[in-house]
Formats: C-alpha cells, sequence, structure tokens
C-alpha cells in the first residue's frame, strides 16, 4: 500500500510510542486539528495527553526540557512547524545537547529527536524557507538527517528516535506527499548509510532530501541523451557516508555536489572540499557543486523563479561537466504545476 | 535542631576551606581552567543539601563548587576534575564549571547563564508522570531571570505542576554588573517571578538556618505536589567573579559594601550562634576545621597524584558510538 511521507512519519511515531514507553512527543500544535500536517494528528488520542502534547511558545525552554527528561530517562520527540522556529533554541541543542556527553566524561548522553520543517516557495519568505543542515552538521555531538522517500521517513525517524545522541530530523514539506511504499512495524533505517538511487558511470550526483527529487528527474532525463549518472541520496548529514561518495567517485570521476541549503559554507561545499584534498587523482574534472543562492528567498513568486535549483540546472551542470550539449527544453515543458509549488496538491496556505 | 545546625555548620565550613584552599593554590598554575568561587555564599548550599534528599536532582551554573559538595558530590573528584585528571568527575573535560556526580543526584552544572535552568525543569517532567515523589532543585544566579529561557521553563513548570525548586542566589552582580543596570529601580526578582503563579519567598541568604527553615516548608509542599516554588536569597559573594583574588580595586563596587557584607559572615554567625546557645564549643569548632582540613588536603594530594587523560580521550565521549 503506498503511503505518503507525512503519514509514513505518522506511522513512525505512533510505532515509537508504542513500543516504548519513555518516548515521548510535543510540540506547537501537536495535538491540534491539523496535527503537523497529519504528521503527529490525534496521536495524544492514542498515548494521551502525558505523552503527546502541545506546548507553550517557548523553542528555548522546551529543548531545554527535552534534554532534560532525556537525561532522566525519556526519549522526547520535539517538532518545530518550521526549521526557522528552532533557531530561538541553538544555545540549548549547541551547548547542551551537543556538549552533555563530551563536557561530562560520557557520564549521560542525550537522546532526542527535534524533528524541524524545511519550508520553500509559495511565499514561505525569508523566515520559513531556511535549508541550515550545515549550521547543525558543523557541531561535534549532533547528528543530522534528512530523508527523501516515505520508507526512509519512518525508518530514519525510527533510527533517530532510539539513536543515544541528539539527532536534528530535518523534514522537508515538499516532501510531505510524495508517496511510496512503507513497511509495518517497527523497521529502523541505520543512520550514516547513503543510499545510490541510480547508478551511472559519468557523473557522480550527490543530493539530500527534496534535492534528489529534483536531480532524479534531471539523472532519468540524461539516461535518455544516453549519459548515466550515479546519484547518491546522502540520507544523512551526520554522520556522512563518505565511503559511498568515494567509491563513486572513483568509478565516474567527476562530482557534483548539490545542496538545498545556501552556497557559502554548506554541505556540498564540505563534499566538494573533501573529495577534492584526499581524492584529487581521483578526479577527471574539477568538482562542481549546485545550491541556493547567497541571499534569503523572497516571498513573491515573481522573485523565486529562478532562486531554487532545479532539474535542468542539473542537467546543465552535468553537461558542461562532460564538455557536450544536453537539452532541457523537453524536461521544463513536462512541469504543469507553477515553479513555487511541489505539485497539484500543494495550493497552501502553510 | 542542634544535629542540623552542626550539620548546616560543618558543610558552610567546608565548602569555605575548600574554595579558600582553590584560591591559595590557584597561582601554582596547576588548576588551568576558570574557577567561580563562592566564598560569602555557602548558607545557601548548605541548607539546601540539608534539605535535599539523596535522590533528589539538582543542576547549577558556572559557580557550582558550593552546590556540587553541598548535594554530596565527592571532593575528590572535583578537585581532580579542576586539575584537569582523568580521575575527575568529568574526565578532565569540564573542568571547575561542568562538574556532575550523578550517584548523588547531581545532574551538571554548565557555563552559559541559565542554559540548565529548562534542564532541570526537564529531569522534573519524568517525576511526575511517574509519581517518583523526586523533587529537581534549579540553582540560579540573580542574573538568570534576565534570561527568556528562565521564565518559559517557569511558565511549563507552573503548566504542569511539575516539582521543581528555583533556588536564586543573589549575589547582586553578574560578573562586575550590578543589579541596578540589569532590573528596573525597586524591582524584585521573587515579586517579579510571582507573575508566573507560582509561590516565592525572599529572606537572608546568610542564616542558613532561616534558609533552611524556608526550604524544609517549600520542599515538602513541593513533594506533596503543589507545583513548582521560587525562593530568593540575599548573600554576596567575597572573591572575584572568576579567579582567586579580591577585586574591590577595580571600581565596580565600594569597600564599604564588601566590609558590610563580611561583617555578616555566615560561617561565622552560626559559629557565634551556636557557642551562644552552648550548642558548639570553640574545641569542637577546631575539631570541625582539623577533619575538613585533612580531607581536603588528601583530595588535593590525589588531584595532583592522579594521571592526566590520555591523548587520544580528546576523540572520545562525543557520541554513544564511535565518533
Amino acid at each position: 500500500m503506498s503511503t505518503s511521507f507525512a503519514a509514513a512519519i505518522r506511522d513512525g511515531l505512533a510505532t515509537a510510542l508504542s513500543v516504548d514507553d519513555s518516548v515521548i512527543c510535543f510540540g506547537l500544535g501537536t495535538d491540534d486539528p491539523k496535527g503537523v500536517f497529519g504528521t503527529t494528528l490525534d496521536l495524544h488520542k492514542e498515548f494521551g495527553p502525558d505523552r503527546v502534547f502541545d506546548m507553550p511558545t517557548s523553542e528555548a525552554a522546551m529543548t531545554g526540557i527535552a534534554i532534560g527528561a532525556a537525561l532522566n530517562g525519556l526519549r522526547p520527540v520535539m517538532t518545530h512547524q518550521r526549521l526557522d522556529f528552532a533557531l530561538l533554541s541553538l544555545d540549548q541543542l549547541v551547548n547542551n545537547a551537543a556538549k552533555w556527553r563530551f563536557m561530562f566524561g560520557g557520564a549521560r548522553g542525550v537522546p532526542i529527536t527535534i524533528r524541524m520543517i524545511i519550508g520553500r516557495g509559495w511565499g514561505q519568505g525569508p523566515t520559513h524557507s531556511q535549508s541550515l543542515q550545515a549550521w547543525f552538521a558543523h557541531i561535534p555531538g549532533l547528528k543530522v538527517v534528512m530523508p527523501t522517500t516515505a520508507e526512509d521517513a519512518k525508518g530514519l525517524l525510527l533510527a533517530s528516535i532510539f539513536d543515544d545522541d541528539p539527532v536534528i530530523f530535518l523534514e522537508h514539506r515538499w516532501l510531505h506527499n510524495m508517496k511510496g511504499e512503507v513497511p509495518a512495524g517497527d523497521v529502523r533505517t541505520p543512520l550514516g548509510k547513503a543510499r545510490v538511487v541510480r547508478s551511472g558511470d559519468a557523473v557522480t550526483i550527490v543530493a539530500m532530501s527534496y534535492m534528489t527529487v529534483e536531480a532524479l528527474h534531471a539523472v532519468d532525463h540524461l539516461a535518455s541523451q544516453g549519459i548515466s549518472c550515479d546519484l547518491i541520496d546522502l540520507r544523512t548529514i551526520r554522520p556522512l557516508d563518505w565511503p559511498a561518495i568515494v567509491s563513486s567517485v572513483q568509478k565516474t570521476g567527476r562530482l557534483l555536489a548539490l545542496d538545498s541549503g545556501h552556497l557559502t559554507g554548506g554541505v556540498a561545499g564540505e563534499i566538494v572540499a573533501r573529495i577534492a584534498t584526499d581524492h584529487f587523482a581521483s578526479l577527471k574534472s574539477a568538482p562542481q557543486r549546485l545550491a541556493a543562492p547567497d541571499v534569503p528567498e523572497a516571498t513573491t513568486p515573481a522573485l523565486t523563479k529562478n532562486y531554487h535549483v532545479r532539474a535542468e540546472h542539473i542537467v546543465e551542470a552535468v553537461g558542461r561537466m562532460l564538455g557536450r550539449e544536453v537539452e532541457t527544453a523537453s524536461l521544463v515543458t513536462k512541469r504543469q504545476f507553477p515553479h513555487d509549488v511541489p505539485g497539484d496538491w500543494f495550493s497552501g496556505p502553510f | 535542631m542542634t544535629e542540623l545546625s552542626h550539620r548546616l555548620l560543618f558543610d558552610m565550613m567546608r565548602i569555605r576551606a575548600v574554595e579558600e584552599t582553590i584560591a591559595k593554590r590557584y597561582g601554582e598554575q596547576k588548576m588551568r581552567c576558570p574557577t567561580h568561587l563562592s566564598v560569602g555564599q555557602e548558607a545557601v548550599a548548605a541548607a539546601a543539601g540539608a534539605v535535599l534528599e539523596p535522590t533528589d536532582l539538582a543542576v547549577s551554573g558556572h559557580r557550582a563548587h558550593a552546590h556540587y559538595l553541598a548535594k554530596g558530590g565527592s571532593l575528590q573528584a572535583m578537585i581532580a576534575e579542576i586539575y584537569g585528571r582523568v580521575t575527575g568527575c568529568s574526565r578532565g573535560k569540564g573542568g571547575s564549571m561542568h562538574l556532575i556526580d550523578e550517584s548523588v543526584g547531581f545532574m551538571g552544572s554548565t557555563a552559559i547563564v541559565g542554559g540548565t535552568v529548562p534542564v532541570g525543569v526537564g529531569l522534573a517532567y519524568p517525576m511526575k508522570l511517574k509519581q517518583t515523589g523526586q523533587i529537581s532543585c534549579v540553582f540560579l544566579g540573580d542574573a538568570v531571570p534576565e534570561t527568556g529561557v528562565f521564565f518559559e521553563s517557569v511558565n511549563f513548570a507552573v503548566v504542569k505542576k511539575l516539582p521543581v525548586l528555583f533556588l536564586c542566589e543573589n549575589n547582586g552582580y553578574s560578573v562586575y554588573s550590578p543589579l541596578g543596570v540589569r532590573q528596573p529601580p525597586g524591582r524584585k526578582l521573587y515579586e517579579l517571578v510571582a507573575g508566573f503563579g507560582l509561590k516565592t519567598f525572599h529572606g537572608d541568604g546568610n542564616d542558613a538556618r532561616a534558609v533552611h527553615a524556608a526550604l524544609r516548608e517549600g520542599v515538602d509542599a513541593i513533594r506533596a505536589g503543589e507545583g513548582p516554588r521560587f525562593y530568593e536569597f540575599e548573600t554576596y559573594r567575597w572573591r572575584e567573579h572568576c579567579g582567586p583574588m579580591y577585586d574591590n580595586d577595580i571600581g565596580y563596587r565600594s569597600l564599604a559594601e564588601y566590609e558590610a557584607w563580611k561583617l555578616r559572615d555566615p560561617v561565622l554567625a552560626l559559629q557565634r550562634t551556636l557557642i551562644g546557645e552552648g550548642a558548639l564549643s570553640e574545641g569542637e569548632i577546631a575539631q570541625m576545621q582539623a577533619r575538613i582540613d585533612s580531607e581536603i588536603d588528601e583530595a588535593f594530594a590525589y588531584a595532583e597524584a592522579s594521571p592526566f587523560p590520555d591523548a587520544t580521550d580528546a576523540f572520545t565521549d562525543v557520541y554513544a558510538g564511535p565518533a
């Protein structure tokens, strides 16, 4: 049976809550009639208001409270309807959650999971669209997870909840309605293992989260022109599956790193840097990256038309790396809906 | 009552002597981390230590030596930690500002003002869910009610009626910034916090027995399910904000103010009272001091004899598994 990414998240939460009494789940709107885009819908009815609850608009304290509850035996899952709200909690995440095990000499770790939803397009604007995985991945002690498929959404969420370290779980809003087969029960996808989505020998394309969807369109379009690419979906940003990238680059000799975040200081830059410094001899051409420009995302659709990296940009980049012409017009005309929505299903407002 | 008074005095004298020994030996450059001494503030810590059960939990901030010791934390492990040794309570990775001894319910102290306040409230959430009868004590200074996270945390503790004791030592200064530049004239912290809908109290933080009596009543009420309470006790830090010296020469506080507070030394005050009541003799105090001094000598010798962590330990304890 096909399940949406959002329903898979709910399935993962319900599974975690039922297999382990120490799991609790809270965040603004967790038990409201919308249930955070359906991802927490009615869980409080099933598991009770002590374990699934709404919260005051207190991102910093509630993160610290999750840390304290975790230090005293619980496994809290906290949700932010947008990543941008979680910025209020950075002190707790960086100074407490990420440091606790280290600064107390291994006395105890902090098994919390913080879900943050990343927005994009349709007026999300400068403070509802930030893809800041590089910030969190920069902090030793945090883990950073970015699922793409519905199956991974559930599997990686369960692995995150039962991981003994603090995990930042980044969900892209544009993936919430993507459908896929999702296995039943307590299925956990190990953190730190990338997924090879397509196999080829021309270029290694590394992507994460929603960028994998654009890359998939690009790779399939390239295949129709006789160019076969490796497409790697990172799944986790920290730990990052270096062996998967290295072995692919050793096969293709070419690397294109995609990033849903900004170019400067981004994850794609880290991938390019490490491959260039440690595996220079494997490269046939200079490694490339495509990322969001170094400006905030505007609200009006008039200014987001050329803001995001789309499949055609990926196709063009691969063409440049191979030194050959590629056709993109047919790919662009295939898109039947406006540029600022993920599909027909999305008509706003949130 | 006499037994309690003896305990309070002993714990205060022990904290004082530990802090003074750190100050005396700090210049040797063997304790290579910032230390925040609380000489002059011993009464609140000692009273809290006497009221809390070993099974209760506590967290604190950067000036935590007294809280750690009063809760029962190992002196040897604390001194070794300040010396950066592997036998330290945080295996040398935390230093003076990051103390922990979970075996006695001291769950950690950290360096960011207000940082452990929500952590302490979070510790209390499972206590409420499982009705364990424990309470969580959050030690804080007078700068903490300037942070947003403090008010967020108090609010949640009140909303959920959590068993939390917010215990504020108001020593009048945040580093060198007096309360007057941080709060408007006339405002009382305990009145401000009361607006969140919890009982708050205010008292002399240099009268150990009075602090104890107030906390005794409060902790019993919290344990009985009343919800959180906030206590503010006024006290004074004798030595500099960070380090072993006196800093009355740098101009942020007056010598007269310092001298006035020194006349209210909480340790001497209780000694005088107990002698006056006939509950303790000069000789018994000297015996207490000798016991304390010998324990402290042993703790410093233990720290100095302990090895440093192995260089490879720099890379451990980041994640549960291999990093």
